[in-house]
This record gives C-alpha cells, sequence and structure tokens, in this order.
C-alpha cells in the first residue's frame, strides 16, 4: 500500500481528500488532518459536514478496529490526538453557525476508584466521535456527578470503576438519581474491567459498555433513541 | 537474594503463590476508596493477617501489600511523600510472616503500574518512571523483601522501566502483565511479544507471566503463549477466581474453589512454574490449588479446546499469536 509519492492534500479532490482523512486519522497524523480540516473549510464545506464526514467518520473505523482488536490503545490515543487537532480548529466555528450537537456526556471514575486510563480512552473516542464531554476525574462521590448533571444540558452519564470494591458505588449514584427523580432524564452508561453486561443491569445503568469503541455506539444508539422518543 | 527463590523453585518444581490482595482486604473492611497501602501503617495487624491467611493456605510466596505504593499512585491520596516508608512497611510486616513460618516462604515486594500513559502517547517519561520504581524498591528491599515482584503491567515501555529501576538497586525480580484485552493486554502486547520483550531486558527477570485479566482461560491460553514462544525462564500464572458477579450489594467472583483448584493443575501442565491467583482468590481457593497441585501429577498440557470445556468461554476468539493472519484494515494509501 505504500506510495512512493508525497501526497499533497490541496491536489485532492473532496472525494479523494475525505478518504485520505480517514487514513491520516488512523494513522495519527495531526498536522496532515489539520492541514485537511482547513483545505475543506476552505472549500466552502460547513463545519459540521467537516466534523460529521471527515473526522467522526474516520474515528468510527478507528473504533471498529479498536473494537475488533485490531488497533490497541496506543494507536487509539494517537488518532484521537490528531482528531483533537482538527476539533481545535472546528469547535469554535461549530458554535458560530449552530450546528447541531450530538450529545454531553458527564463522566468520572466512582468514589474510591483512581483509576483512569480506561475513562480518559471513553473521553476521548465520545469527543472524536462528536460529542461534548465533561471529565470529572477520579474519586467521585455521589454529589460530583449530581451537581454536573443539574448544572449543563447533559444527556449521558458515564460511570467508570476498576475495582470490584469501587463497582457497587455505581449503584448508589443511580439510587440517588432514582430518589431525586432525575434518572430517567438521562442515559447512564457503566464501564470498566471487572464490569459485565449483567452487572450493569442489576444497578439499573442503561448500558455496560466493554470498551471505549462500545460506548461510543451505544451512546449514539441510545441517543437517536432518545430523540425518536421525545419527538413521538 | 536471588538464590532463595531459585533454590525453592528448584527444590519443589513448582511454588504457590498467594491469591488476592484488595479483595481480601475489603472483606477486612477496607473502604472503598482508601489506598490499602496506608493499612501498612495504620493497621498492620490485618496486613499481617492478610499474609498469615496465604501462608496458612499453603503458599510458599505471599506479595506485600504494596501494588499501588509509588509515588504516582500515592499521589491521588496526598502520600506522594511516603512510598519509600509504606513499601518499607509492607515488606517488613511479611518478613515477620515469613521469619516465624517453620517452612521457608518468600516475600515478593509487589510493585504495580504507575498508573500513567508513557511517552510518546502519554506524559510519563521513562526518567520519571524509573525514578519512581526506584524509589519504591528502595523501600521493598529495606523492609526485607526476597524479589521484587512487578505485576499487571500493560506498556512493555513501563515493564522496561522497572527493570531499569531494579537493575540500579541491584535487586532480582519477576515481572507480570496482564493480559485483559483480546487476549493483549490494553496496550496491545500479545503472549509471544512479551516473551521477546522480556529477552531483549538488559536486567533478566527470574521469572515473568501473566496475571489478573479476564478469567481462567484466557489466563491459561496465555500461558500456553508463552511456552509456544520459547520462553526459556519459569513462567508465572495469577489468574482471577472467575468472573465478577453482583449479589445483593456486593461482588463476589464466581470461581469456586475446585475449579480455581482445576486451574492451578492445568497451569501447571501448560508449563507454568509458580501458581497463584489474583483478585477474588481467597483461602480457600488456595488450599484448594495447593491440595491439587500436591496430589495430583503433571500431565500434557491442555488443548485449547480442553481448557474450554474445562475453564469456560475465551473473551475472544483468537489471542494475536499463532499462524492465522492478524486481521488487518484495507488501506489507500501508507504515509507518514
Amino acid at each position: 500500500m505504500s506510495d512512493e509519492e508525497d501526497i499533497i492534500l490541496a491536489e485532492l479532490s473532496d472525494d479523494e481528500l475525505v478518504p485520505q482523512m480517514h487514513d491520516d486519522l488512523y494513522d495519527g497524523l495531526k498536522e496532515e488532518i489539520e492541514e485537511g480540516v482547513n483545505i475543506l473549510l476552505g472549500r466552502g464545506w460547513t463545519p459540521y459536514d467537516v466534523l460529521t464526514k471527515a473526522l467522526v467518520e474516520g474515528m468510527r473505523i478507528v473504533g471498529i478496529d479498536f473494537r475488533d482488536g485490531i488497533l490497541f490503545v496506543p494507536e487509539v490515543l494517537l488518532a484521537a490526538n490528531a482528531m483533537k487537532g482538527g476539533m481545535k480548529i472546528l469547535k469554535p466555528l461549530l458554535v458560530e453557525t449552530g450546528a447541531p450537537r450530538l450529545g454531553n456526556m458527564v463522566i468520572g471514575t466512582v468514589k474510591g476508584d483512581i483509576h483512569d486510563i480506561g475513562k480518559n480512552l471513553v473521553t476521548m473516542m465520545m469527543e472524536g466521535a462528536g460529542f461534548e464531554v465533561r471529565d470529572l476525574g477520579i474519586n467521585n462521590p455521589v454529589e460530583n456527578y449530581i451537581d454536573a448533571m443539574e448544572e449543563g444540558e447533559i444527556d449521558i452519564l458515564g460511570m467508570s470503576a476498576l475495582l470490584t470494591t469501587t463497582m457497587p458505588y455505581m449503584k448508589v449514584v443511580i439510587d440517588t438519581m432514582v430518589e431525586k427523580g432525575m434518572r430517567d432524564d438521562y442515559i447512564v452508561l457503566v464501564g470498566g474491567a471487572p464490569l459485565n453486561e449483567e452487572f450493569g443491569k442489576a444497578i439499573g445503568a442503561d448500558a455496560y459498555c466493554r470498551d471505549a469503541a462500545v460506548a461510543v455506539e451505544t451512546a449514539k444508539e441510545l441517543m437517536a433513541k432518545k430523540h425518536n422518543q421525545m419527538s413521538a | 537474594m536471588s538464590e532463595k527463590l531459585m533454590n525453592l523453585l528448584a527444590d519443589r518444581g513448582f511454588l504457590l503463590a498467594d491469591g488476592a490482595t484488595g479483595t481480601n482486604l475489603f472483606n477486612m473492611g477496607l473502604e472503598a476508596g482508601e489506598a490499602p497501602e496506608m493499612w501498612n501503617d495504620q493497621h498492620p495487624d490485618r496486613i499481617r493477617a492478610l499474609y498469615q491467611n496465604a501462608v496458612d493456605a499453603g503458599s510458599d510466596l505471599f506479595l506485600t501489600n504494596s501494588f499501588g505504593g509509588n509515588a504516582s499512585r500515592l499521589k491521588l491520596h496526598n502520600a506522594q511523600s511516603r512510598a519509600r516508608e509504606l513499601s518499607r512497611i509492607a515488606a517488613e510486616i511479611g518478613r515477620e510472616v515469613a521469619d516465624t513460618t517453620d517452612r521457608p516462604i518468600i516475600v515478593a515486594g509487589s510493585m504495580g503500574p504507575t498508573g500513567d500513559i508513557m511517552e510518546p502517547v502519554g506524559t510519563l517519561s521513562h526518567a520519571s518512571a524509573v525514578e519512581i520504581f526506584e524509589e519504591q524498591a528502595t523501600g521493598l528491599l529495606e523492609g526485607g523483601a526476597d524479589v521484587l515482584w512487578v505485576e499487571t503491567i500493560s506498556a512493555p515501555e513501563e515493564f522496561a522501566a522497572a527493570a531499569e529501576a531494579i537493575a540500579n538497586v541491584g535487586a532480582s525480580w519477576v515481572g507480570t502483565m496482564s493480559f485483559d484485552t483480546a487476549g493483549r493486554t490494553m496496550m496491545g502486547v500479545t503472549s509471544s511479544a512479551m516473551v521477546e520483550m522480556v529477552k531483549g531486558l538488559k536486567h533478566q527477570p527470574l521469572g515473568f507471566g501473566a496475571n489478573c485479566g479476564v478469567g481462567a482461560s484466557d489466563l491459561l491460553r496465555t500461558v500456553l503463549g508463552f511456552r509456544d514462544a520459547g520462553a526459556d525462564l519459569p513462567i508465572v500464572a495469577k489468574g482471577n477466581a472467575g468472573i465478577p458477579k453482583y449479589h445483593d450489594g456486593h461482588i463476589h467472583y464466581d470461581g469456586t474453589p475446585e475449579l480455581m483448584g482445576e486451574y492451578a493443575v492445568m497451569a501447571r501442565n501448560c508449563g507454568a512454574k509458580i501458581i497463584g491467583g489474583c483478585c477474588g482468590t481467597l483461602p480457600d481457593h488456595l488450599r484448594a490449588m495447593r491440595k491439587a497441585l500436591d496430589t495430583q501429577p503433571v500431565g500434557d498440557a491442555p488443548s485449547l479446546e480442553e481448557i474450554v470445556a474445562r475453564m469456560g468461554a475465551f473473551s475472544s476468539e483468537s489471542d494475536g499469536t499463532g499462524d492465522e493472519p492478524a486481521p488487518t484494515r484495507q488501506r489507500r494509501r501508507r504515509r507518514g
């Protein structure tokens, strides 16, 4: 697949440039992604189209290969980093043009748990998919989640735990949401190495997500369902 | 120091290591959110009990309560300045337990990951990682650890940093990685890649292997992968006691003592020399493992099909080793 010739992005047609950007994202080439974003904007593309057709679609492919065990964390981190470079250019333009947002998420590792690599990965992949993510960091008591959800227009709550000793705290958070009558307003996703689907169901989460790629797919799916219900 | 572990291994042919630290401490009342290492100082009696329970259940070797006792992890509890001290105490208590036991017991100084991602994808530099590990290693040696025991590592860079730190303090060591992602570590290392990586280390460990991960089946497949890749150092197998299940507000692992006994024998048949448990492994499991290993003869290595039949399905179809071509993505043009 190697090509001796240098690829000049600006000389590619839109139909060639977009798949090339998907490949460049896959390879974690940040400067090339930034260049590609600027070229498409210069050709009159809307920021939203650049985001969804070039970047989000590229990250979707990265996500699939991560899920399927073709790519691993180091490659995904590099791809997410390249994506971030493109997002930095697009973000102010998206706000300016009032582009639709895919959804807002609050995420954090639960109280007692200080692991954050998995959570950070989900954050990056969610951002890569075009979601806005507020990362609460590690060791979060229930108040942190509730406050964050009450503060802003949040659609999704994500909780992470890497210890069997801290997994049960997810239920404390969900139970508190139920008590406050706010549970049904949010999509609750849980994840972490020792969790499984059965556990997710048992504590009343909407879904357990095996890895960051599944988290993104699940978030998209449940957001679509939520929109449908709202318009129904 | 290195002679002690190797002599005991040569003498016995295999060694039974210990089980879980977290699960056992939680059962003793550790609150979620507390750093277990604080108990070395606050509740030495409970840490002594943790070690003693493993010894009484038949373990030849136990790991100190210092998994998260490095400055990077302790920083999350504002205790980064205590890495050396808390690690030292963890080993001191271990030394006491070992020295008051009337058979040889190895005190292995546990060193877990920093929790940070290393450069270039992450922020932790090689030099900082070496410094962090060296500080902890120093404390563990001061406390009287017989050997240092690096575990649950995902990144080869971090494994190498630990090796270098341990070389700096002149200690012998054992190192294991956690294969929890489709048969690989989170960073994508296969069992065969680990064998190659370990061979390339300047400061060779006494043994290497796998700990934690997904379940007994996956762990055994990883051990077979080590063997097939031509591992010439003793192999360590420390798998979890099944899969965690949620029950009435509590988590418990579904692996029974009987299953863990069977796992231990199979691990030995796969070629492992140091066999233990990880998360969820309680003294009852260890007793069953001791009994099974002592009463059952060494047999042929099981096939993958036999592992599935007796321990359950693998978490992924392939583990990235063997002859089957690795899945790839058809690309347009590669560059960069």
